[in-house]
């Protein structure tokens, strides 16, 4: 698909690099030469300098003859009137990504007359990714599927575990759970297991499964922990805003440490419930003041990654259980993991998830299923898809047994009116089905590709 | 520097270069040409075996700027070398550095030959002579890109190091999409070339050489006396017609592809280079009118010469060793400046000299207007300060390079005119000079280390000189790169 892209921010690079590798043509547009030079070094796509907001410029990217036009740069009123623009011209979708609060809440009014498909805020997604982190603290992470139906979590085999040592095929006998381990990261290396993998301590394990049934395996673990009560917020950004309005909707008690005053008085007015401290977020005697070691949860969103990274090591110094910091552009995820924090997010990489999504969906449009969620995880090296099965094909009525898959791709859950299955070999996929699939393979868009291509060898 | 990575996308280079040679092979044994058969075969053989040694897919497959411009360079070397091995197996050409000067000639489109009698030559050798032409002209490591996915995202750094001209766009996002059009378009030009000279009459033997080393605007002729053997007015034209389209940016054609015509007529460079080629054109033939009959003979071979030297091809229909001194004059400026950035053939480029002449004029109104502020413009943008300043940066390796090897051919002890057109020639992939090395002369004149110094200038010149210093600088090479 030909994909014009207005904005070579964190955001539009990510989306860019992402979608370009998938397969797709990809036009940049932006007005700094330094970071399209450096964007058209690195991926295969082609870049054009200028204001994306004009016809000139959107006529000589091909906007008139595109599938989809996505507006990213770091002005919500651009964005939009570039979608406005770009739709006038003849693109076949658009994507904004406005991320003032008051104007996202707009939106609903505005999206027709914008001719916008689809809008992005990557705070608000974030926001709602450390929300359902603060839920249920003993995992790292947490991406629900069919609508929170079922739950992908993440979580590191203990030292002195009873998992340490345990073949995944005696899961269910030892601990009568129904999950799922669909992923695991040991060292360095990525491993789709099968069921006589045995797993290690310090492995990261991935787990697909109800929330109830994925409740319950943490509690024999001894790894439950009660959803936290109090939520400390350094830096009163618009994700904080995001954040602490869902947390007080489900009674949490939020305080917000926030350096510049006006902003403190901004939050106070639009946050009532929760307390607004006017204070240097990174001094260890303010937190301290504060009562960091009493609060359940500490989450760092100031603007500097440095910072989130350090004041997250000392509150984990302190105690403090849950810890979530937000990583805006270190591209070192190999040394993140290897920290004492519980939870990385990354609003930039939620925001390319999303569109990514929406292009897999728009691309299949006309194909037997649909992708209704997509994650990637473990550094992008994983992706777990979830499609909705609309018609028959190759892989409808057939026991996965004798259904020839690609390697490294597991068919974790299956969603039939409501009920979720683990499958077996003798379970099938069937139509009106929502399916999960987690492979190290890339770019699914469709049920079908999970077989072998015929003819491969 | 990736190592494992240049030598796997040189393997993939080299076994291009067997499937190339294929062509001629297969050429040989239909002309029932023995020895010529075994050459090509025992050398496809050698490429084959070796690209496969070479062609381990490693892991880390991220290269950068300098890799690019070192893969670009060694390719060069290296399809050269064995190029020449054909050459050298058949005995058609003696010794080994005629051979390798030979082909070198061949890949970088320049088309001076060392021969002095190749009419003689099998059939098989002469093609596989055009046809190195051809696969010069676009580029051979295009060509692979248009095939096998090499550098996976980066791969934009290697067709910057082998695409002429001081800008490289690509004409699609994808890049083998775009080496695809690429050849494609070069493909149906050459086709239509070719047919039109054998509806004219020429033998097809012929016409497919001559349209081969027309279309990497080369020059290497399976005549003696190259175009001027016909005496055909018609082949003239055509050949003229297609030296000047593929001297022109191959965005162009890409643009008319996709009636994008405004866009074409505004080009700046095109402009400039009509109205280079017109004035020129025009003063010359005022200038040998009286060495000819009439009008249309002074004026076809004024065009002919012009265009074949504009766009660095070398053909030639008169001997201009004879002409009055402006004209040659006219023809070795010609020679420096050569075509548009883009297409197929070499010299400084258009679009370096309307950017030098633009930075002239600023200086200029910059002392009469100290304070006065001017931006430079081409094809109705700004001109970047780091493409001003590559550009004069060219220039200067340019001239530094053309006097550094006019000093170490002028060993050989020929005349001012020989050494100096000869090494302007070279550079500038255009073919003949002056004098000793005139349009009816040939290389075989010049010793082993003249030719050898001469061959280096034309890679310099094919690969626009920055890849080859790359491949000579000990910093690229070390393991830190400091």
């Amino acid at each position: 698909m030909k994909i014009v892209i207005v904005g070579d921010g964190k955001v539009g690079n990510t989306v860019a690099e992402q979608l370009s590798t998938e397969g797709h043509n990809i036009i940049v547009i932006d007005s700094n030469a330094n970071a399209l030079a450096n964007a058209g070094n690195t991926m295969d796509i082609i870049c054009l300098e200028g204001n994306g907001c004009t016809t000139a410029i959107q006529e000589m990217a091909g906007v008139p003859d595109a599938d989809l036009l996505i507006a990213a740069t770091s002005a919500d009123e651009v964005n939009m009137l570039c979608c406005l623009l770009g739709k006038k011209l003849g693109a076949r979708h658009t994507i904004a990504r406005v991320r003032n609060p008051e104007y996202f809440a707009q939106l609903s009014l505005l999206k027709e007359e914008l001719g916008l498909s689809m809008a992005v805020n990557p705070e608000s997604a974030a926001a709602e990714e450390v929300s359902r982190l603060l839920r249920f603290p003993s995992a790292l992470k947490i991406e629900p599927f069919a609508r929170g139906r079922v739950e992908l979590v993440e979580l590191k085999v203990p030292e002195k575990s009873v998992l340490n040592g345990t073949p995944l095929w005696a899961l269910y006998k030892e601990f009568q759970v129904k999950i799922l381990v669909c992923a695991v990261q040991r060292e360095e290396e990525v491993i789709i297991p099968a069921g006589d993998f045995i797993l290690q301590a310090n492995d990261k394990i991935y787990i697909t499964a109800a929330h109830i049934e994925i409740e319950r395996f943490f509690r024999v673990l001894g790894l439950f922990r009660n959803r936290a009560r109090s939520v400390m917020i350094i830096g009163g950004g618009r994700l904080a805003y995001y954040l602490a309005k869902e947390l007080i909707s489900i009674h949490v008690r939020v305080k917000i440490i926030e350096m510049d005053k006006k902003r403190c008085e901004y939050l106070c007015e639009m946050l009532p419930e929760a307390v607004i401290i006017h204070a240097d977020g990174t001094d260890k005697e303010v937190l301290q003041e504060e009562g960091l070691e009493k609060t359940d949860a500490l989450v760092t969103l100031t603007g500097m990654d440095e910072e989130n990274i350090i004041v997250g090591l000392y509150a984990k110094a302190k105690k403090v259980p849950k810890v979530v910091v937000k990583i805006n552009k270190i591209s070192f995820t190999e040394i993140l993991d290897k920290m004492d924090i519980d939870s990385f997010i990354s609003p930039k990489t939620i925001a390319a998830n999303n569109i990514v999504r929406y292009v897999r969906a728009m691309q299949n449009s006309v194909g037997s299923s649909n992708v209704e969620t997509l994650y990637r995880l473990i550094n992008d090296q994983v992706e777990a898809v979830e499609f909705k099965v609309r018609e028959k094909s190759g892989v409808v009525g057939v026991p996965l047994k004798n259904l020839k898959t690609k390697e490294n791709l597991l068919v974790a859950t299956i969603i039939r009116k409501g009920k979720i299955i683990i499958p077996g070999g003798n379970d099938t996929i069937e139509i009106g089905d929502n399916v999960i699939v987690v492979t190290t393979g890339r770019h699914l868009s469709d049920l079908r590709e999970i077989q072998q291509k015929l003819g491969n060898f | 520097m990736n190592y494992r990575m240049i030598v796997y996308i040189i393997g993939n280079i080299l076994q291009a270069e067997g499937a190339l040679m294929l062509f001629s092979a297969m050429l040989a044994a239909y002309e029932n040409e023995e020895k010529e058969l075994q050459a090509f075969l025992v050398t496809i053989g050698l490429l084959f075996l070796l690209g496969l040694i070479m062609k381990r897919k490693p892991k880390d497959r991220k290269i950068y700027g300098k890799e690019g411009f070192v893969i670009v360079a060694l390719s060069w070397i290296v399809i050269s070398l064995f190029g020449a091995l054909p050459f050298y197996f058949s005995g058609s050409i003696p010794g080994l550095m005629n051979c390798w000067f030979e082909t070198v000639s061949g890949f970088t489109t320049t088309g001076s030959t060392i021969l002095s009698e190749v009419e003689s030559l099998p059939r098989s050798i002469l093609f596989w002579r055009s046809f190195t032409h051809w696969i010069g002209g676009m580029g051979i490591l295009v060509f692979v890109l248009a095939i096998v996915p090499l550098g996976d995202e980066r791969s934009m750094h290697l067709m910057k190091a082998e695409a002429p001209g001081p800008v490289v766009s690509k004409l699609v996002p994808k890049i083998k999409s775009t080496a695809k059009i690429l050849y494609g378009m070069y493909i149906v030009l050459t086709i239509i070339q070719c047919v039109l000279l054998y509806v004219g009459g020429m033998p097809l033997f012929d016409s497919v050489n001559h349209a081969l080393a027309t279309a990497g605007t080369g020059g290497f002729s399976v005549k003696n006396t190259s175009i001027a053997a016909y005496e055909n007015p018609y082949f003239e034209y055509v050949i003229t017609v297609f030296m000047l389209l593929f001297s022109i940016n191959f965005n162009l054609f890409y643009l008319l592809l996709i009636r994008e015509f405004k866009s074409v007529f505004k080009n700046e460079e095109l402009r400039y280079f009509m109205v280079i080629i017109g004035i020129s054109t025009l003063l010359i033939t005022v200038n040998i009118l009286p060495m000819y009959s009439t009008l249309e003979s002074a004026f076809r071979h004024a065009v002919f010469q012009v265009a074949s030297i504009s766009s660095t091809t070398g053909f030639m229909t008169a001997n201009y060793e004879l002409w009055p001194e402006l004209s040659k004059t006219i023809l070795i400026v010609l020679t420096i400046l050569g075509g548009c950035g883009g297409a197929t053939c070499g010299g400084l480029k258009i679009s370096r000299f309307i950017i030098l002449l633009k930075l002239t004029i600023r200086e200029i109104r910059h002392i009469i207007h100290p304070r006065s502020v001017n931006i430079i413009k081409l094809e109705g943008q700004k001109v970047s300060d780091e493409t001003i300043q590559g550009t004069v940066g060219y220039f200067i390796i340019y001239i530094m390079l053309l006097f550094g090897s006019f000093i170490l051919i002028s060993i050989d002890n020929y005349d001012f005119t020989t050494s100096l057109t000869a090494v302007i020639t070279a550079l500038g992939n255009v073919g003949p000079g002056l004098s000793l090395v005139g349009p009816v002369e040939n290389f075989g004149l010049f010793s082993d280390f003249s030719k050898f110094v001469l061959s280096m200038d034309m890679l310099f010149g094919r690969l626009e000189i920055f890849p080859m210093i790359m491949l000579f600088s000990p910093t690229v090479w070390k393991r830190a790169n400091m």
